[in-house]
């Protein structure tokens, strides 16, 4: 474990104690701040135990527990203003297992976050369908329901890393626009059979009831039918209202702004609409200028979340932990290199490996205190492998803004500081 | 001879047409023609759903000023938040700029953004002539309409706008090809 010598390798300004070390550890993972950790040396010195606090109507976190999402603008623009914010990210760097909690699932809103009463939000479904209908939030909730865990993404995750990496970003900045929930609503399909969609109806138009009214072509795809649903929960409570109270679109394994929030008008057509989100902003600049469109599932992704960026590790034992994901269904494999991806080694999967979720993985590593580079790499259950970042960019260029998915490094100095490095 | 079991089941079906469907009518209401105007505000890349109405850039430019040019700049350009004209010819480069003029395929999705998103404090304020003339205002902006130019719902579909072939699906959901029978 640690040695001495190590210890002596971190700057002044931290608390050398091997003990302080690794309270600091705990601190990266589970988000205690540095000043709280626990200074018990012997079991004598634990407090003795007292009757707690009353109970409470809602259990809220520990104090010493400090888990916080960041809103941000665009990339580069950090720690903003929240009235400037577009977004706002999820602390992977402090999470374990596989489910985000609520409070922290990732958020982008394009007009901020509208206060719908339930009892006067209204879903109209229309277009090429026999019978249009108005459906009440107390209609969907009678009607028969699924519920799925799934992953919803920002086509924006990972744009701070396009044309540079800075140093001090944490995974949070890199990665915080992917969350996992569990999700329970109504499936499109029911929707598409009660109001008796035109056979020739091959394209649907989502629509919310925010001030920009985020609107989104969404193609009719088997897949899509049978897998898209309107959803009014959110881990076994209603929606929150940054996720689209009282509903919203869930599209498994597609982009983030697809997945409609607040949902109040849904058209059926035989074309795309070509809206502002889906010429305009949603799109993919290439190298060449044209602009790939209609890039709507998200791809074979994973991350390193523990150590990574702005964390400080010690030479000796160090458990690699992170999530992968991906739109095209199950993760196969994560393989993770501690050489700077010259050689792999195959990281355990945290079961079970969910379609369409986030799954963790882990790996035990024994760090023998010498300059390296981590970085995961992730394969799905249909053989698509996350990119390097070298052919990644070759493929889509550094204006793309949108879609990044090339493998995540992280440099680990000899002082053991991981940082963010483009590979 | 009717059984007992026949003459139930046929009151169920009489029962049953009385009252319609139960599963469908169980759930939600009909939408009136009226509501569904209210809302149906998309408008498609052929000018569908455009309403009756125009707009010339020289009324524009003025509405522009008053609701649009605190966040866009006075010229569509400077401002706080999205850029809106030139950057034409940037779109390969290292620094691309993407607007209206650049970037934007179809002329009929700004009306359609305009109209249901802006300005951004108070979206849906501009009456249908007003959106008309700052969409022929942003257009002028970026030469693609005459200073003096009007646009209205058959000329605001018909603008061939420059970077309209600057888009290439992603081949699994390419539109051209998606639903077509094999």
């Amino acid at each position: 474990m640690t040695s001495k010598t190590s210890s002596e390798r971190l700057p002044p300004s931290a608390d050398v104690s091997r003990r302080g070390f690794v309270g600091g550890l705990s601190a990266g993972l589970l988000g205690v701040a540095a000043s709280e950790v626990a200074r018990a040396e012997t079991l004598a010195d634990v407090p003795d135990r007292a009757p707690g606090a009353d109970l409470s109507a809602h259990s809220e976190r520990s104090r010493f527990a400090r888990l916080d999402r960041i809103p941000e603008a665009t990339p580069g623009k950090r720690n903003v203003d929240p009235s400037d914010a577009i977004n706002s990210k999820t602390p992977h760097q402090k999470l374990v297992g596989n489910i985000t909690p609520t409070d922290l699932h990732y958020e982008r809103s394009h007009s901020g976050v509208p206060d719908i009463d339930p009892a006067q939000h209204r879903l109209l479904v229309h277009g090429m369908v026999q019978k249009p209908l108005v459906f009440s939030v107390e209609d969907l909730k009678r009607m028969p329901s699924v519920t799925r865990i799934v992953f919803i993404e920002c086509t924006g995750n990972g744009w701070e890393n396009w044309k540079k990496a800075d140093p001090d970003l944490t995974v949070q900045n890199t990665h915080g626009l992917v969350s996992t929930n569990e999700w329970t609503g109504v499936p499109l399909k029911f929707l598409i059979d009660l109001v008796a969609k035109d056979k020739g109806s091959t394209w649907m138009l989502a629509e919310g009831g925010d001030g920009a009214g985020v609107d989104r072509s969404i193609p009719l795809t088997e897949e899509i039918v049978n897998e898209a649903f309107i959803a009014y929960g959110q881990n076994g409570e209603p929606l929150r209202p940054a996720h689209g109270f009282p509903m919203r679109l869930v599209m498994p394994g597609f982009e983030g702004n697809l997945n409609i929030k607040w949902l109040r008008r849904l058209k059926f057509g035989n074309a795309p609409w070509m809206t502002r989100w889906e010429t305009a902003r949603y799109t993919q600049l290439l190298a060449n200028g044209k602009a790939r469109q209609f890039q709507l599932r998200m791809e074979t992704n994973s991350v390193i979340t523990q150590p990574s960026g702005m964390m400080q590790i010690q030479p000796g034992y160090n458990r690699i932990s992170g999530l992968a994901w991906s739109g095209h269904g199950k993760i196969a494999k994560v393989e993770v290199s501690t050489d700077g991806a010259r050689t792999w080694k195959q990281a355990q999967l945290a079961q079970p490996v969910l379609s369409k979720a986030q799954v963790r993985f882990q790996m035990d590593w024994d760090w023998d205190g010498k300059p390296t580079r981590i970085v995961s790499r992730s394969t799905d259950e249909q053989g698509n492998a996350q990119p390097d970042r070298q052919s990644f960019i070759a493929a889509m260029g550094t204006n793309a803004l949108f879609h990044y998915n090339a493998q995540q490094t992280w440099s680990i100095d000899d002082a053991g500081r991981v940082r963010n490095v483009l590979a | 001879m009717f059984s007992h079991d026949k003459m139930f089941l046929a009151g169920i079906l009489t029962f049953g047409l009385l009252a319609g469907p139960a599963l469908a009518i169980d759930f939600g209401r009909p939408a009136t023609p009226a509501e569904i105007k209210l809302w149906d505000i998309d408008v498609g890349p052929d000018g569908k759903g455009l309403p009756d109405g125009s707009g010339t850039a020289v009324q524009g430019k003025q509405i522009f000023a008053d609701n649009c040019a605190a966040c866009h700049g006075d010229n569509g350009q400077g401002g706080i938040k999205d850029r809106l004209a030139g950057g034409q010819g940037t779109l390969a480069s290292n620094m691309p700029v993407k607007t209206v003029g650049s970037f934007w395929p179809y002329a009929t999705t700004l009306f359609d953004y305009i109209h249901r998103a802006m300005p951004y404090p108070t979206p849906g304020s501009l009456s249908t002539e007003e959106t008309y003339a700052v969409t022929a205002y942003i257009l002028s902006l970026n030469g693609i309409v005459p200073a003096d130019g009007k646009v209205d719902k058959e000329s605001l579909a018909k603008i061939r706008m420059p970077n309209r072939d600057g888009f290439v699906p992603q081949p699994e959901f390419d539109p051209a090809k998606l639903f077509r029978r094999k």
